[in-house]
């Protein structure tokens, strides 16, 4: 856990309940997500399956619904719900004093990053 | 400490219980299973393949042992329960392992019914039952020119013969009726079938009463009371199943045919519960699996302590599972008194549909060659639907009307492997089969989870059913009219609407609590289908949760495959302007478009454009008077006009006008589906205005209303509401027919399909022959329409949601 690399993100008021903001990247976007719990998860905005921008889905549970195709990605995991086969890369994010922290290294496992 | 269950029964039933128990409640039971046959459970329905030689017993594996190990379930296979005390809530072995319960589920399923004749006891003389019949089946085909004799031309015996056949062997089959499969056939439909199966080379003795097997040690011959004899190597003996009583008789159930059981799936000894083959329920016994399945979820629910579910009996259907016969039958098909006969017979096709109704409702249809439309009949037979309107169409199906996507192959069993079924996802027919069987598949939601067939535009579902159905024999969806929204409730459309309309619910959360939602928050299907029907109950009161809609909606653009949007603003009644056609151009150079393209509703559409880019783009273009075309949304699209008397020597009124009062009415307010209106000036109807939602013919005297069409997936022509006089009354039938379709449709539920599940009889009544009615729909859907006719795209240019359209940090 050393090479973090965290940056601050905004505040968790800016990112809707139940929805998602985009941390904008040269290297592709990554999507920070609300729950309605006001749990927060980042992944790779990027669906395994064709591509989709998961930050522009339905979020229910912990779980995202990608808005081209209706596949339903895990938060928490960044794996597709079965039978569905597929992974969106996982980002370490935190909540430090009401400010999202956003860690741009990637959690290893998942190639789609 | 954990309540003790024991399942006796090791079969596809008690089973699935058991899974339906380890979803609702994995940690509730210790769980135990005595099953008589050595193995896991298996898909008994598919030993006619595995006879067939077209499936391994491996592939018909349901839960092998490891499934019982995973799960911390005690498995004692190839050991039959003799005893149960009640008292002491004990089951005890026929090899003496005893186990305690709490909780007890007798699943013995059914046994073959044996003639009783001389020499049934002769080796060679089998049932069609098990793997081990199968095995014995399989061995006796070994030998060459082998002689097999079966008892029985139902189903079961068909299937066995079948193959038998197909493993070489020379098959007789001997029915004691004149018509096979009489239970599920008419005369018609059953000489269609034993013309189609002689083709095949299998032989047939009809009316013909066995009176002896003969032979010495093993089975040699047949003889019938008439004298005649052949010779047999094996009889298979498939007249028929009876439950298997015998355990809960000995224990003191109560039995009649099977073990009688109540709503919740209890045996007269409130701890032990019955499901499966040897169950009788209210004065029914079932042989098909998803009755059985149905069973096996009601008894897990009363086990988990829920006590919400209640079986009320199935209506089922049969389908043959012979390679090339497309056979369907379900209900009452040979009528009697107080019924009518609707049939249609191409006997050069090889075809026969017979539909039997009563009151006007189906209550019972057989079909062979083309068996199609078996789901759409069994449905609205289930559904009780008033069929008065569909009349002069039923027999032709719902296809006639035009599926896209797969060309006009209806006859699933005598497609190729390679047939494309799915025309979106590309899915064949032998990918879909494999999946069923390989994956152990039973519902229509499981093959689109699995391969994605008809889970897109779903032109393609009763093509998927009938895989399904002739893979398995019989109708696998999900019991009657009860549909819940989604897996987040018990819920249906109807029921939730009554409930948000009759207790003032008024926002998302209180909706879910009030109706016990399963899920904290809902999910994709539900929360949309919630925020419409708040939206159209409470007009001027329901705040509209952005988050709850699809991103087309939030963002009210449409999304494309990269990601980026499309922008199509409104075009009054498909007229633009020279200022207004300027605009889009210069909007179209600044931002790069890529694309600009005619839609298909005569107005503009301009893609590629980024998502943050919106706002800006829709500033420019309201500029110059253009509002946004809700072309994204479940809402009013266009109302596509022809340009009428204006202009047209053929017209007859002011097409285009009428267009765009309706346009300006109409515009802007959410419906369950897109809505969509034509004007055409005369009836060469140049608008095309019987394929839409809503489609107004000019006529000399008028205008005509037309409602119910589409284009699109399944073409529908609309049906003729009506003819009225002034373009006032048109605005008003309108309104009234757009506000009906609002209040009653579900939600994702297009016109069409609304107009044939309710009929047309009853909108005409609402629309047509009630004028208060007419009057007040159309008042609440001018009153809704002041709280909706805020153009979406000026709040966002100003500004408003700006969250929606900015990253909310851009790095490097």
């Amino acid at each position: 856990m050393s090479n973090e690399n965290w940056i601050e993100v905004g505040k968790l008021e800016d990112i809707p309940r139940q929805g998602a903001r985009v941390v904008s990247r040269v290297e592709g976007d990554i999507a920070v997500f609300r729950t309605i719990d006001d749990e927060i998860f980042a992944l790779r905005d990027k669906c395994p399956h064709k591509g989709g921008p998961l930050s522009q889905g339905i979020i229910h549970g912990k779980r995202v619904a990608c808005p081209l195709h209706d596949w339903k990605i895990g938060l928490d995991t960044g794996v597709a719900v079965a039978p569905d086969e597929g992974c969106a890369a996982r980002f370490p994010v935190k909540i430090e004093g009401g400010t999202v922290m956003l860690s741009l290294m990637p959690d290893e496992g998942c190639p789609n990053a | 400490m954990k309540e003790k269950l024991v399942l006796i029964g090791n079969g596809m039933a008690g089973v699935r219980a058991l899974e339906e128990l380890l979803k609702l409640s994995p940690d509730q039971y210790d769980i135990t299973v005595f099953g008589g046959e050595p193995y896991g459970n298996y898909n008994r329905i598919l030993l006619s393949p595995v006879l067939a030689g077209e499936k391994t017993i491996d592939e018909i594996m349901l839960n092998d042992e490891q499934w019982y190990t995973d799960n911390g379930i005690t498995l004692h296979k190839g050991k039959w329960v003799e005893e149960v005390n009640r008292a002491q809530r004990r089951v005890r072995a026929s090899d003496g392992t005893e186990e305690k319960y709490d909780r007890l589920i007798i699943a013995t399923g059914s046994n073959p019914f044996i003639i009783p004749i001389p020499g049934n006891e002769l080796d060679g003389v089998i049932a069609f039952r098990d793997i081990a019949d199968v095995d014995t089946m399989l061995d006796a085909s070994k030998k060459p020119d082998g002689k097999a004799v079966v008892i029985g031309g139902g189903l079961l015996g068909l299937e066995a013969a079948n193959g038998l056949m197909k493993q070489g062997m020379d098959v007789t089959v001997v029915h004691l009726m004149d018509t096979l499969m009489e239970r599920q056939l008419d005369k018609p439909a059953g000489a269609l079938l034993k013309a189609s199966l002689e083709e095949k080379g299998m032989k047939f003795l009809m009316e013909a009463q066995t009176e002896a097997v003969l032979g010495k040690d093993k089975v040699e011959s047949v003889r019938f009371k008439d004298g005649l004899e052949i010779p047999a190597d094996i009889v298979v003996m498939a007249v028929g199943i009876k439950p298997n009583i015998e355990l809960a008789e000995k224990i003191g159930l109560h039995c009649e045919r099977g073990i009688v059981v109540n709503d919740t799936m209890q045996t007269f000894d409130p701890r032990i519960y019955s499901v499966g083959e040897c169950v009788q329920h209210r004065g029914t016994t079932y042989g098909l699996v998803a009755p059985l399945f149905e069973q096996a979820k009601v008894c897990a629910n009363h086990l988990a302590h829920l006590g919400i579910a209640r079986y009320e009996g199935s209506v089922t259907s049969t389908k043959l599972k012979v390679t090339g016969i497309d056979l369907f039958s379900a209900g009452d098909f040979h009528g009697g008194e107080g019924t009518e006969e609707l049939v249609l017979q191409d006997p050069g096709r090889g075809i026969y549909k017979k539909v039997v109704l009563r009151d006007n409702r189906i209550i019972g249809s057989v079909m062979y060659g083309d068996t199609i439309d078996g789901t759409w009949y069994f449905e609205m037979m289930r559904d009780d639907t008033d069929v008065s309107d569909l009349r002069d169409n039923l027999l032709f199906g719902q296809a006639h009307l035009g599926d896209s996507g797969h060309g006009d192959d209806n006859r699933v069993a005598a497609m190729a492997d390679t047939a494309e079924i799915c025309g979106c996802n590309g899915v064949c027919k032998g990918d879909i089969v494999n999946a069923i069987t390989s994956k152990n598949l039973f519902t229509l939601d499981d093959v689109r989870a699995h391969t994605k067939a008809s889970s897109s535009c779903g032109s393609c579902t009763g093509l998927v059913e009938a895989l399904l159905a002739h893979t398995l024999g019989g109708d696998y969806s999900e019991s009657p009219a009860r549909k819940p929204l989604c897996g987040c409730t018990e819920f249906t459309h109807d029921e939730i609407r009554a409930a948000i309309r009759d207790n003032a619910l008024k926002d998302i959360p209180s909706t879910q609590q009030f109706l016990e939602w399963k899920t904290p928050d809902g999910c994709a299907k539900c929360r949309p289908a919630l925020n419409y029907y708040l939206l159209c109950q409470w007009p001027s009161e329901f705040r509209d949760d952005s988050q709850s809609r699809f991103i087309n909606e939030r963002a009210h653009a449409n999304i494309q495959k990269d990601a980026t949007f499309s922008v199509i603003p409104r075009m009054w009644g498909g007229e633009t302007t020279p200022a207004e056609l300027k605009a889009i151009a210069e909007v179209a150079e600044k931002y790069k478009v890529k694309t600009v393209h005619i839609t298909g509703g005569q107005r503009i559409s301009l893609f590629g454009l980024k998502k943050e880019e919106l706002p800006k783009v829709w500033g420019e273009l309201n500029k110059a008077g253009l509002v946004s075309g809700h072309a994204y949304g479940k809402a009013l699209r266009t109302v596509k006009t022809c340009v009428g008397k204006e202009w047209c020597r053929f017209g007859t009124q002011d097409s285009t006008e009428m267009g765009k009062e309706l346009e300006k009415m109409t515009w802007g307010s959410w419906t369950p589906h897109k809505f969509k209106m034509a004007v055409s000036g005369c009836p060469r109807n140049c608008a095309e205005a019987t394929i839409k939602d809503f489609g107004v013919v000019c006529v000399d005297s008028g205008y005509e209303l037309h409602v119910g069409g589409n284009g699109g997936i399944k073409v529908r022509a609309t049906d003729y509401l009506c003819a009225v006089k002034t373009p006032e009354e048109v605005k008003e039938y309108a309104a009234a027919f757009m506000q009906l379709y609002r209040e009653d449709a579900h939600y994702m539920e297009r016109t069409a399909p609304w107009l044939e599940r309710v009929g047309l009889s009853y909108v005409k009544e609402k629309v047509v022959e009630d004028d208060e009615g007419r009057k007040a729909l159309a008042d609440r859907f001018l009153f809704a329409q002041t709280f909706a006719q805020d153009d979406p795209w000026a709040e966002r240019a100003e500004g408003g949601e700006a969250h929606e359209f900015t990253p909310i940090k851009q790095v490097g």
